[in-house]
């Protein structure tokens, strides 16, 4: 089971924002999710490292060099919205109180 | 241009001869695309600049295996310049200024990208439903899907469309759509082929892949796209065999293991019928046959959804409307952006993963949940390696049923999540597996699936081109296709 409460409070973490109707669908829908994912809990791990990568090569080491990729304006072409060749966004600070 | 019956061989000598050109391959390839599309919705972008680069492969003279011949590349592969949307709308408008190296590597060989394929939005998904851009049909039944998430490949591959396709693999993604097309498809080892430039779903899991209707069109292209690269840590150092080259269908003295947890997880009997008679062929041709016992398999589905989720979640955090791809209107403050580019953007099964994938991450659910799920995971690597210790392969379907309808299962995750029980295995344990036409069940195609050792890639083609060769299954013309023409 997985309450609306917590469904809202995964969402606000996600940076999501649901409307009422996928609220309850994921009310139900996550719950049944959630309880087949409970049966993990009848394997048991006592002292299982878990795996978290995979990868044959444990650490890489390289010269620590810098090398030119793309250029500024290329980088800056799938910007929806640019100014004076820098990222355009809405104020950081909530300007609403002001208004 | 048919590619029912060419080969990357045949077309290869046409292009070496001057039977044939690259712009003419090229152009006979549009054709071929166009002709289907309306019917099969395979492609999301088809490349309008593929005949400019054919006649620079004419201009320089073809050269290796490779060179000339048209390629269809899933769309969550960036291609410089040529847009790459993941089939999401939150990346509707994105337009890479990079390739990923597995295109370089295309490239270099002078293959010609020919367009970008459809899949399940960001590859979430077992049927192509999730597109944004539309569901893609199965060329054996159009009332069906053509499996996820490289459906789009894999319908392509099957109905002639191309010759080869690229798709991506991270439960599943290239060898179900590979087993509902009836062609085969190959997921190499975690670590054999570059991620760099590949859209990340679950980089544990996620691997490059081949899907063709031949196995010596998919062993030739997978000898150019291997190899390490210094842009993916994980990408390993070993040697690239050449794959075509050492192709053989000697299966003497093979051991094969069968887990009879495949034969238990509600497999249809048909499946099996198909999957006992291609066993039948591999011993006839000195394999041995022998069961062996996956007792953690009935968790594999459970460890998958909690890993791969938790790992999208956080690869797509990314996807915040700033730098590229969709961006909310209307909004007032930068935490607005942020969730309405993110909420308008994404859809509903992405949301879905998004959220199971942060709950098993969040404060009291990740001992219970992702780190349970990564301990599990180790007990099943475990099960996996110790059977490769004393046989060469493992053996079983690739899907539980043949491909089902569009519509049956996109309104129950569970029932489509269960789907991949069969193919996750081979990614927990980061193994290379592919799928190889088997027969027919009710006039549907089904796949044998064929796991090997760590980098054992020759094994697993070695295997499939010996089944092939006996069954010939690639001079089938799907069902749906035939009275088109």
């Amino acid at each position: 089971m997985i309450s609306k409460d917590e469904i809202l409070h995964v969402a606000k973490l996600a940076n999501l924002k649901l409307q009422d109707d996928e609220v309850d669908d994921f009310v139900s829908q996550l719950g049944k999710i959630v309880n087949m994912e409970d049966n993990l809990a009848s394997v048991d791990t006592t002292g299982v490292e878990p795996t978290y990568n995979m990868g044959d090569t444990q650490t890489v080491f390289r010269e620590d060099k810098g090398i030119h990729t793309q250029t500024r304006e290329q980088m800056l072409e799938n910007v929806p919205e640019t100014d004076n060749n820098l990222i355009k966004v809405p104020t950081i600070v909530d300007k609403e109180d002001d208004e | 241009m048919d590619y029912m019956k060419e080969t990357i061989d045949s077309l290869h000598k046409k292009l070496s001869d001057k039977e044939l050109t690259a712009e003419e391959l090229t152009k006979q390839t549009l054709t071929e695309i166009n002709a289907k599309e309306d019917k099969l919705n395979t492609f999301i972008t088809v490349n309008d600049k593929a005949v400019d680069d054919a006649k620079k492969i004419d201009a320089d003279g073809i050269k290796g295996p490779l060179s000339g011949i048209p390629i269809a590349i899933k769309d969550n592969i960036v291609t410089n310049g040529i847009k790459t949307t993941a089939a999401s709308k939150i990346l509707y408008n994105f337009m890479p200024v990079y390739n990923a190296t597995v295109m370089d590597k295309l490239d270099k060989a002078g293959a010609i990208d020919i367009g970008k394929t459809n899949l399940d939005e960001f590859a979430m998904g077992s049927s192509t439903e999730t597109s944004h851009f539309g569901t893609s049909v199965n060329p054996w039944d159009f009332s069906r899907v053509p499996g996820g998430s490289s459906g789009g490949s894999a319908a392509a591959v099957a109905s002639g469309q191309v010759v080869a396709a690229l798709g991506t693999d991270t439960g599943g993604s290239i060898r179900q759509p590979a087993a509902f097309n009836g062609i085969f498809g190959i997921k190499p080892t975690y670590g054999r082929v570059s991620r760099w430039g590949v859209i990340a779903f679950a980089s544990s899991l996620d691997q490059v892949g081949v899907m063709t209707k031949r196995v010596e069109d998919s062993a030739s292209v997978l000898s150019v796209i291997a190899g390490h690269d210094d842009h993916d840590a994980t990408s390993s150092e070993k040697e690239v065999p050449d794959y075509r080259a050492n192709l053989n269908k000697d299966m003497t003295g093979v051991k094969i293991a069968v887990p009879k947890e495949f034969w238990q997880e509600g497999t249809h009997q048909d499946v099996l019928d198909n999957i006992n008679k291609a066993l039948e062929s591999y011993k006839k041709m000195g394999a041995t046959v022998e069961e062996v016992s996956l007792p953690t398999l009935k968790h594999a589905v459970e460890v998958y959804y909690v890993l791969a989720s938790s790992e999208a979640s956080s690869n797509l955090q990314r996807y915040d409307g700033v730098r590229y791809g969709y961006r909310a209107k209307d909004v007032k403050n930068i935490n607005d952006l942020f969730v309405n580019s993110r909420s308008e953007g994404f859809g509903s099964e992405v949301k879905r993963r998004i959220m199971l994938g942060t709950f098993a991450l969040s404060a009291g659910a990740y001992d219970a949940y992702f780190k349970k799920a990564a301990e599990v995971r180790t007990i099943f690597i475990k099960e996996m390696t110790n059977v490769l210790k004393d046989y060469d392969l493992i053996m079983g379907p690739s899907t539980t049923t043949p491909a089902f309808k569009i519509g049956e299962k996109v309104d129950d995750p569970l029932a489509m999540y269960m789907n991949d029980i069969l193919t996750i295995p081979a990614n927990l344990a980061g193994l290379p597996a592919a799928s190889v036409p088997a027969g027919l069940a009710e006039g549907l195609p089904v796949g044998l699936q064929i796991i090997g050792k760590p980098f054992a890639e020759q094994s697993v083609l070695n295997a499939a081109f010996a089944l092939q060769e006996e069954n010939k299954f690639y001079e089938q013309i799907p069902t749906a296709l035939k009275g088109e023409d």
